[in-house]
């Protein structure tokens, strides 16, 4: 493989590039790894440090079953979200693919410090560092005497089930109960009334503040943690730990494609402008179509989002921008404009700030493109699971709100809680928010089981079943579903 | 500013910071196949001989659940371009294909199966039996292996045991101590002979090799009233036992009866698969199995034990014998037990065995029925558990009773 010396010379050129196109990266630093490291941080999510917790042996084990069997290669690329960010460059790749990746990784670099899901609630300064801190909280808690493995492992099992129940937006701030009561009470001052010599003096309602929570909670974790009677300390500060790391994670689940998308767009760029010797270019263009080539039957999201960027790119550039453009921005000659400066960059620069996968899609997956990627939806029929609907004209908005609602967080079901002393009798009422899709029963029900364990108390869940609103409620060890 | 490139560093120098959870893992899946372990024994596959074979053993408990859509949640994947309505998605079920994100957020399929190889298996087997540590000092042992071993010094020996350098060594000791209390010691010229204390010598002990043996002594009823079924229950059974008595024993045998009016030893092949037909005398195995004891298996030598699989259906007159031959088995056997195999179907109409051993009391006799697969780990268990009760309480002087019962069947 290229010797320290020649990937740091690589590595110069690119960044010369990277300049160039005004990417704002974290200073960066590479790691050189065989392929048993990189399954061990593809387990650990790529973290240098870890909390021990067996999911992530099995983690292991799934992933090098697969590899040793030739079923799933290993990724060329690993990065972290942290400043200085932090990537993995596997021994064994060809020196080429070294090149693209340290490309790649500087695209993922980019988007890490300027989307605002990694620069919102993320510290990126500080990321190794809390990782390592909480897997010195988590192994002190294992190895005293009183609490022990088993323990841990209880609280951390029912935690790593609710885990993504969070909020989702690390750029909304949740207000603290103060704030929340504050709120309340202001809201229920009578408006200011110009007539109000004319109306009815309004009455004025108390608001209840005794209520816990005061709204329908999303951070399950954060509240059982704070509120729930049956945690110890050690208890309270796993669930913090989980609900920290998970908040971590979520942003990297959110923008999935818009990421991976703008990373392969600027190895592209990149490469392309490197002027590579002939043997690495046609390694290049062979490694470049295999990462981004459609899967049919899934969906790629290096293809999708890399044909995306590049249709915002070409259509700001031409004017072609559909709703979104407005006939008072005169067309330009983008001709005499540096690349930086032309429309479609500024857009794209714009775009990978402000956007989630979800926006993203909703915003720039055009009719064209959808039916270039022949996209369509597919539902359960039986046993089988049959195309439903294609891009055709009728259907193409129906797949295209369902890709949107299935994208990132979304194909996780939105569970909040509404009441901690339902019935007077401290049981928990959870809600499942329903949007068409029903809760798989089986897991629903050991999810319960976890709150119900956390919380100590009775939990019960309200969803809706085959259309018909119903109350999931666990009697004895069964999960019993009674119409509401 | 360049990215800063850290080189590889070799195995050797880092640690494999998987192991732990990886290890923690392989235990949880080892607790999930005890939890279900009666129904995987009560599966056919793992009755067969071959202690390499891979099984697949469904494992419930070590899914992540969470919250996660149900099969009425429409996905959206992308076709080869010429998607049409209708079509069947050939790959299982990419309901979500977006969120197979970073570090298993996104839930994916569990794998629901594992291998296991049958060593593996039957390892656990024998953990969910929580037997207590069968001490080797309770098992019948014989010295098979005599051998000589330096182990140590000593001061007196033969001489081709004489440790040369040590002696040699000991003499220097002896001079440079003498040369500082005797000050008109020369070195080069004074003669410094060597002396009986300088002498050392190899000791040599004998090293004997403790060998315990055991033999399976596998009766069964061949008799035309026992079917397929009821052969293939008492097969798992064997089965069990002898992987069971394998696992404690350096030397395992095999001995198969079979019997209907008349006993006689076969091969495994025929055991399991010749038919017979005609009546039942029970007697006519345990007679059989105290003759091949006595001329091969001594019980000073061997821990025996016997199993006698029928479907109770004994001719009347024969129960008398078969009861007092019972008792004899007993006495030599380690452990001796009677299954009584009656598939669910085959009526009461049948007689039973049952009863008439209940009048055997000793401790290392047990009576079992099965009447369905099910039922095999249980009773399985109780036989075993009998071994461990009886260990402690009989077995210790089992020895020389073994030895005069088995003197006084000798004719």
């Amino acid at each position: 493989m290229l010797t320290v010396n020649e990937l740091e010379d690589w590595d110069k050129r690119i960044l010369e590039l990277v300049e160039r196109f005004q990417l704002k990266c974290y200073p960066q630093e590479f790691e050189v790894c065989d392929h048993f490291e990189m399954i061990g941080y593809m387990a650990y999510s790529g973290m240098p440090s870890r909390y021990p917790h067996w999911s992530f042996g099995k983690s292991y084990e799934k992933q090098k079953t697969l590899y040793d069997y030739g079923v799933g290669g290993l990724p060329y690329e690993m990065v972290i979200n942290s400043d200085p960010c932090l990537a993995y460059l596997m021994r064994d790749n060809t020196d080429l693919l070294h090149i693209l990746t340290i490309a790649h990784v500087y695209g993922h670099n980019d988007f890490f410090a300027n989307n605002f899901n990694f620069t919102s609630g993320i510290e990126a300064k500080y990321v190794l560092e809390m990782f390592k801190n909480h897997a010195a909280r988590v192994r002190t808690y294992m190895e005293d005497p009183s609490i022990g493995q088993e323990a841990v492992e209880d609280v951390l099992d029912a935690a790593h089930a609710l885990s993504l129940q969070r909020s989702r937006n690390n750029a909304i701030r949740s207000l603290t109960r103060a704030q929340q009561e504050a709120a309340l009470l202001e809201a229920a001052q009578p408006r200011e009334d110009e007539f109000s010599e004319l109306h009815e003096r309004p009455q004025y309602e108390q608001p209840n503040l005794s209520k816990l929570p005061l709204h329908p909670e999303q951070n399950i974790l954060e509240f059982l943690a704070k509120y729930s009677p049956a945690l110890t300390e050690w208890q309270r500060d796993l669930l913090h730990i989980v609900d920290r790391e998970s908040k971590y994670f979520i942003p990297q689940i959110e923008t999935k494609i818009m990421n991976e998308g703008w990373a392969s767009y600027w190895h592209f760029k990149i490469m392309n402008e490197l002027e590579l010797p002939q043997q690495y270019h046609l390694e290049f263009l062979v490694r470049h179509n295999q990462v981004l080539r459609p899967t049919p039957g899934g969906l790629n999201p290096y293809h999708l989002g890399f044909i995306i960027w590049n249709d915002i790119e070409r259509r700001w550039n031409e004017g072609d921008t559909g709703r979104e453009w407005t006939s008072d921005i005169p067309r330009e000659d983008i001709s005499a404009l540096d690349e930086n400066d032309t429309p479609g960059r500024k857009k794209m620069f714009e775009v990978r700030e402000t956007d989630r996968d979800a926006a993203f899609l909703r915003r720039f997956l055009t009719e064209d493109l959808m039916r270039q990627v022949d996209l369509f939806q597919h539902e359960k029929r039986g046993k089988e699971r049959v195309v439903t609907k294609v891009a055709d004209e009728q259907s193409w908005k129906d797949i295209k709100e369902t890709l949107v609602q299935n994208v990132g967080m979304g194909s996780i079901p939105v569970i909040l809680i509404d009441d901690a002393d339902f019935g007077s009798k401290r049981t928990l009422y959870v809600r499942h928010e329903h949007d068409g899709r029903d809760l798989q029963l089986e897991y629903a029900e050991r999810s319960i089981k976890h709150i119900q364990q956390l919380w100590g108390r009775e939990t019960v869940l309200e969803t809706v079943v085959n259309g018909r609103a119903s109350l999931l409620r666990l009697v004895g060890d069964a999960l019993k579903v009674e119409r509401m | 500013m360049g990215a800063i490139f850290r080189p590889h560093v070799s195995e050797d120098k880092r640690s494999d910071r998987s192991a732990r959870d990886r290890q923690r893992h392989r235990q949880k899946i080892r607790d999930s196949i005890r939890d279900n372990i009666a129904d995987i024994i009560a599966e056919e596959s793992i009755i067969g001989r071959d202690r390499d074979k891979i099984i697949k053993v469904p494992i419930r408990s070590i899914k992540e659940y969470r919250f996660i859509y149900g099969e009425n949640s429409p996905g959206v994947a992308q076709g080869d371009g010429e998607s049409q309505p209708g079509d069947i998605v050939q790959k299982g079920d990419p309901g979500q294909p977006d969120a197979s994100g970073e570090a298993g957020n996104a839930p994916g399929v569990d794998a629901i199966e594992t291998d296991v190889t049958l060593e593996e298996l039957i390892d656990i087997m024998f953990e969910d039996l929580e037997l207590p540590d069968l001490q080797q000092k309770r098992l019948k042992e014989i010295e098979s292996l005599r051998t000589m071993k330096r182990k140590g010094y000593q001061k007196e020996g033969i001489r081709p045991r004489l440790d040369k350098r040590r002696t040699a060594l000991n003499r220097i000791k002896r001079k440079i101590s003498a040369a500082k209390s005797r000050p008109d010691f020369d070195d080069e010229k004074d003669r410094f002979p060597f002396h009986r204390d300088d002498m050392r010598y190899h000791r040599v002990v004998t090293d004997t090799d403790l060998q315990s043996n055991a033999v399976v002594m596998c009766i069964m009823d061949t008799s035309g009233s026992m079917g397929t079924v009821k052969k293939y229950l008492a097969r798992s059974f064997y089965f069990l036992l002898y992987q069971f008595v394998r696992l404690k024993y350096q030397q395992v045998e095999l001995v198969f009866i079979a019997h209907h009016t008349e006993a006689k030893e076969v091969s495994e092949n025929d055991f399991f698969h010749k038919v017979e037909s005609g009546g039942t005398y029970i007697s006519s195995g345990y007679l059989k199995a105290l003759e091949i004891v006595q001329a091969r298996y001594h019980p000073s030598l061997w821990n025996i034990y016997a199993f006698h699989c029928s479907d109770g259906d004994n001719f009347y007159s024969d129960n008398e014998r078969a009861l007092a031959a019972a008792k004899e088995l007993c006495d030599v056997c380690n452990l001796f037990g009677y299954g009584e195999i009656k598939p669910s179907g085959s009526a009461y109409y049948s007689g039973s065995m049952l009863e008439v051993f209940s009048a055997i009391d000793h401790p290392n006799f047990s009576s079992i029925v099965i009447e369905k697969k099910e039922d095999l780990w249980d009773g399985f268990r109780s036989f075993m558990m009998k071994d461990s009760v009886t260990r402690s309480s009989v077995m210790s002087d089992k020895k020389g009773d073994g030895q005069q019962a088995a003197a006084g069947a000798k004719p």
